[in-house]
Order: structure tokens, then C-alpha cells, then sequence
């Protein structure tokens, strides 16, 4: 278990350097020059190669990422060209606000898609089934700034219950956050219902066709007992895999969901620092996302073999 | 001695043929397949049969709601925003498909190597896919056209690029299924190059996964188009675009102008979604 853990570890820690020289060097790509973006046009071309030399960007590329990866390690990502103060404050604030967003969305989505899976396998070929599955497909290929105003046109236009941006101002009591969460949610809740209830779908048909869960209805275990106690148990394993390597696809619904909604999360910092060449806040926040992946993913891996013990021994890549 | 070994190949082929017919025969297929006509003949010669011109400004009647002259109401510049949503269907039908068969054909061409050839070259690639899949596609793809420029052409090579080594994991592990069949062998056998038993052994036999492939990617390039003009990554602010006149109007939804973002909203639910249901009866046919 230990080597295995290792293992998995060490691949994680890879995969994320090879992330971290990608970002860099896809950077370098962005035209123009960081002093002159920060200065403006009209500013003296001395000043600008002076500014350079303070970031630091005229140093070689290998130099420069170097710099930039051991500061990384450190916790120091730089400062930010766009607002010349360091990126960690911000991008901890705004990964704070994602945070509470993907938190609500997930605590929405995860009984949801269960119950709806759940309900489609018992129900399987017959009219449930049908409008459950067909649903849950067309709601997750659906962008989430189509349902986001589909939502709000009805929502906060139309019936002007719910206000239409998502941030109610700094300070705000729970309950309030609360109900400017509301709205943007929903397009996070389409999107993923769909998957989740198709994997618990499956698992749960798989399970029911089983050998021990016909056993247990011949021996005489009432229905609920069989689907409770035998076949969730089982079926439910590999929608838990699912449900963690979503949270990297909830990141990318972030950035459309908050930007709509106007909500100062990390999709809409990342966004930002784009469109505005902030190349170390453009770094930091998707080298981010990438290890949030990456941990999101390894955890689901954990949880697999953690409750299946098949898999502690076999092969594992 | 060639009879046999191409009998695999011939056998599934005849093999598909009924089963287009239980592909056609699905209600699902039926209602996606004509909602995509109606989008590609509005692609075609939208432009043709719209009631008014998708590009003329009418400054004294901007922000007008739906009314018999104008179906879907009038946008901030006083253009028909009806003749808009049936104009811009050129721009996503253009982009999407040529994405999706970029990144089906690179994809499967890596697929059919790393699954055929295997060993360090598997290793490291897949390594590589790795780190990119660990950033959502929409947020390399604004990367790269923020890097480059927005045009229909970056549009249709980032994406490109991005479903490559996602269509290239799925062929893969079909690869590597056929792999251990008999018919390989006797291929490997008689001494067929390696070239020749990728393409001419394994890929069609592996055709069935691609076309699933191609049409589910279709369904995300779709998806990831509209996405990106939303973000305001479109090619053209003039041209119709679903995603960019959302871009551009959703800002006086709070005023009332609800159906200037509405209608071009509901266009895309309706392409996502009739694509997905083609997918889906294909994919339903195939797994039998």
C-alpha cells in the first residue's frame, strides 16, 4: 500500500513539473513585452527596458523559469504585473470564493446524480429511465452560460426573485452569500447531474445483475434490503471515482459560471490575468488549478482502492 | 492466404450495414438529425431566406421586443435578432466540425502508434496528456488564441489540438484490444511493416470507436466554440455568432432586454443537444 501510495505520489509530482514547463514556456508565447504592456504605448523606451530589468524578464528563458519554479515550491509566486502587489493574497481570495461555489454545487450535485442514477437503473428501460438519462445528457452538453441565462432571464429578469450576480458585496452574513449562490449553481448542478447519475446508473445495473444480489432475493430479502444493504454498497464505487475527477471540470465551469455572474473566483482571475497578459497571476492560478486537479484525481484513486481491496495488489499506473 | 486475412476487415463491414438501418430506425436519431438539417441548411443559405439583413442597424428601433416584424425582437444596435440566429449558425458549423475532424484524425493516428507501438513512447506521451488534460480545454484554448490571435483558424487548431491526445487515449486502448487478436499475428507473421498493419489491419477495425468518438467530440467542439466567443474570444464582433452576441447583450438582460441573449442561448441548447442525441443512437447501435 505504502509503495503503491509512493507511486501514484511520485507520477502526480511529474506530471505536475511537466504541467509547470508547459505553462512557462506557452507564456513566452504571449506578444508583447511585459514593461511596455504595464507602462502603455506612450511610455519612453528607456523606462521600459529599465522596468524589464526589474521584473526580471530580459534574463534568459532557463534562468527566468528556474526563478519562477523554486519561488513556486516556496509558496512565493511572483508579483503581479497587472496590480504590482504579490499573486498569492489574491489568488488565495479568489480560490476562497470558488471554493464556497464548487462547495454548494457539490453538495447539490452529488445526492442529486446518485438519486437520479439510483432511480434510473431500478427503473431501467422504462419511461424513468428514459427521461432521467436523456435529460441528464442534453443538461450536460448544454454550456454553462446558456443554462446560466436561461436561469436568469426566468430567475432574476422575470420573476425577480433571485439577484443575478453572485457576489453580494464583502461582509455579508452566511444566509445572504447564501442566496446569491443560488442562481449560479444551477448551471454547475446541470452540467454534472448527468455524468453522476449515468455512472451511478450503471453501477447500479451492473451490481443488480450480479450474482450476490440475485442471492439475496432468492433467499428471501425484501427489495429495499437487497438494494441497500448489497447492490449500493458495490455500485457506488466507481460513481465516487467520477464525482473526484469532475472537480477539475467543475474549475473549467468556473471560469464561464463566474464570469457571467460576476463573482471574484479563480476562473475569473485567470480569465483576467489573460486578457490583460498578467503572466505570473496567469501562471500561479493555472498551475493551480492543474495541482487541484491532480490531487482531486489522486484522492479518487485512494478511494478506489481504499474500498476496494482487489485492487491494492494489482497493477497500478 | 490474403482471403483470410482481410475476411475480419470484410465481415465487419458488412456488419455495419444493418445497423445503420437500426441507427436510422431510432426515434432519437430522427428528431437530432433533423434539428441539425434545419442548422445546416441555416448555415448554408440562412443569409437567403432571412426576413431582414443579419448586419443592418436600425438606430431608431434598438431594443425592441419580439413583435410580428421582428420574431425574436431587435439587439442594441437595432439589428433583427431573429435573422441573427439563423445567420450565425455559419460560424459554429464552420469551426466546430473541422476541429473535431482535425483532432479525430491526429488523435487516432497517435491512438493507433501508442497502442500499436507501445513501450517508452507510450510512457512519455502519456505522461504529456496527462498534464494537459489537468487544465480544463477552455482555459488552454483562450491561452493559446490570447497568445496567437483570434481567428477561425487558431479556433480550429487549438481545439484540434486539444481533442488529439483525448481521441488518441480512446483509440488507444482500443489498439490494444485488438491487438491480441489472432489476425495480428498472422500479420505480424507473413511480415506486413508496421505502417501497413496499423492502417491497413487495425484501423478499420477500430472504426466503429472513431466514428463514436468524432460524433461525442463533435457534440464538446460545439460547446467549446460557443464558450469561447461567450468569453469574448470570437472571431468577428459584426458577424453573427451565437455565443458573441451573448457576449455582447448579456450586459441589458437586468434592463428587460431578455430575447437578445435568450434566443441565441436556446440556438445553441438546440444544436448541443440534437448532436448528443445522434451520438448517443450511434453509440446505443454499436454497443448493441
Amino acid at each position: 500500500m505504502a509503495i503503491y501510495l509512493l507511486r501514484r505520489l511520485g507520477l502526480a509530482v511529474i506530471t505536475l513539473w511537466l504541467l509547470s514547463v508547459i505553462i512557462f514556456f506557452a507564456g513566452q508565447v504571449l506578444p508583447g513585452d511585459p514593461g511596455r504592456a504595464i507602462l502603455g504605448p506612450f511610455a519612453a523606451q528607456s523606462a521600459v527596458i529599465n522596468l524589464d530589468r526589474q521584473l526580471g524578464v530580459d534574463r534568459p528563458l532557463i534562468t527566468q523559469y528556474w526563478t519562477w519554479i523554486s519561488g513556486a515550491v516556496h509558496g512565493d509566486l511572483g508579483i503581479s504585473y497587472q496590480y504590482r502587489t504579490p499573486v498569492e493574497p489574491m489568488l488565495v481570495s479568489a480560490l476562497a470564493n470558488s471554493a464556497k461555489l464548487a462547495v454548494f454545487a457539490l453538495i447539490l450535485i452529488i445526492p442529486l446524480g446518485i438519486l437520479g442514477g439510483v432511480l434510473a437503473a431500478l427503473y431501467a428501460g422504462r419511461a424513468v429511465d428514459r427521461i432521467i438519462s436523456l435529460s441528464g445528457l442534453s443538461l450536460a452538453t448544454v454550456p454553462e452560460f446558456v443554462s446560466g441565462i436561461v436561469v436568469i432571464v426566468i430567475f432574476a429578469d422575470g420573476l425577480k426573485l433571485l439577484p443575478a450576480s453572485a457576489y453580494p458585496g464583502p461582509g455579508a452574513s452566511f444566509g445572504t452569500q447564501l442566496r446569491y449562490l443560488i442562481l449560479p449553481v444551477v448551471p454547475l448542478v446541470f452540467e454534472f447531474f448527468g455524468y453522476i447519475a449515468r455512472m451511478a446508473r450503471a453501477g447500479t445495473i451492473e451490481a443488480l445483475e450480479s450474482d450476490y444480489a440475485r442471492t439475496a432475493t432468492l433467499k428471501g430479502l425484501p427489495r429495499p434490503v437487497v438494494i441497500f444493504r448489497h447492490v449500493l454498497r458495490n455500485s457506488l464505487l466507481p460513481t465516487i471515482t467520477v464525482i473526484a475527477t469532475q472537480v477539475g471540470y467543475l474549475i473549467g465551469g468556473l471560469v464561464v459560471v463566474e464570469t457571467l455572474f460576476n463573482y471574484p473566483g479563480v476562473g475569473r482571475l485567470i480569465y483576467n490575468a489573460a486578457m490583460s497578459k498578467d503572466f505570473p497571476m496567469l501562471e500561479a492560478g493555472v498551475l493551480t488549478i492543474g495541482a487541484i486537479y491532480m490531487v482531486a484525481t489522486l484522492i479518487a484513486d485512494l478511494l478506489n482502492t481504499g474500498l476496494n481491496p482487489r485492487l491494492r495488489t494489482g497493477v497500478a499506473t | 492466404m490474403t482471403d483470410i486475412l482481410e475476411a475480419p476487415v470484410t465481415d465487419v463491414a458488412r456488419a455495419e450495414l444493418p445497423s445503420w438501418r437500426l441507427v436510422m430506425r431510432r426515434p432519437g436519431f430522427i428528431v437530432g438529425a433533423l434539428i441539425l438539417l434545419f442548422w445546416i441548411v441555416c448555415a448554408l443559405f440562412g443569409s437567403s431566406f432571412a426576413p431582414h439583413s443579419a448586419y443592418a442597424q436600425q438606430l431608431l428601433a434598438t431594443n425592441q421586443p419580439p413583435s410580428a416584424a421582428h420574431w425574436f425582437g431587435t439587439d442594441q444596435l437595432g439589428r433583427d435578432v431573429f435573422s441573427r440566429v439563423l445567420v450565425g449558425a455559419r460560424s459554429i458549423l464552420l469551426v466546430a466540425p473541422l476541429a473535431t475532424l482535425l483532432g479525430t484524425v491526429l488523435g487516432t493516428a497517435l491512438g493507433l502508434a501508442l497502442g500499436y507501438i507501445g513501450g517508452a513512447l507510450d510512457a512519455i506521451v502519456g505522461r504529456l496528456v496527462e498534464a494537459v488534460l489537468a487544465v480544463p480545454a477552455v482555459i488552454v484554448a483562450f491561452l493559446f488564441i490570447v497568445a496567437v490571435g483570434a481567428s477561425a483558424t487558431t479556433e480550429i487548431l487549438v481545439i484540434g489540438f486539444i481533442f488529439t491526445p483525448i481521441i488518441a487515449r480512446t483509440v488507444r486502448s482500443a489498439v490494444q484490444v485488438e491487438s491480441q487478436l489472432d489476425y495480428l499475428a498472422a500479420a505480424r507473421l507473413i511480415g506486413e511493416s508496421r505502417r501497413h498493419v496499423m492502417f491497413a489491419e487495425i484501423l478499420p477495425n477500430v472504426m466503429p470507436t472513431v466514428l463514436v468518438e468524432f460524433t461525442v467530440r463533435l457534440g464538446y467542439a460545439i460547446f467549446t466554440v460557443a464558450t469561447l466567443a461567450f468569453l469574448g474570444f470570437g472571431v468577428n464582433p459584426s458577424t453573427p455568432s451565437w455565443g458573441s452576441d451573448i457576449n455582447a447583450n448579456y450586459g441589458v438582460i437586468a434592463a428587460g432586454y431578455w430575447w437578445e441573449t435568450l434566443f441565441p442561448a436556446l440556438a445553441i441548447a438546440s444544436l448541443v443537444i440534437a448532436i448528443n442525441l445522434v451520438a448517443d443512437s450511434i453509440d446505443r447501435v454499436l454497443a448493441g
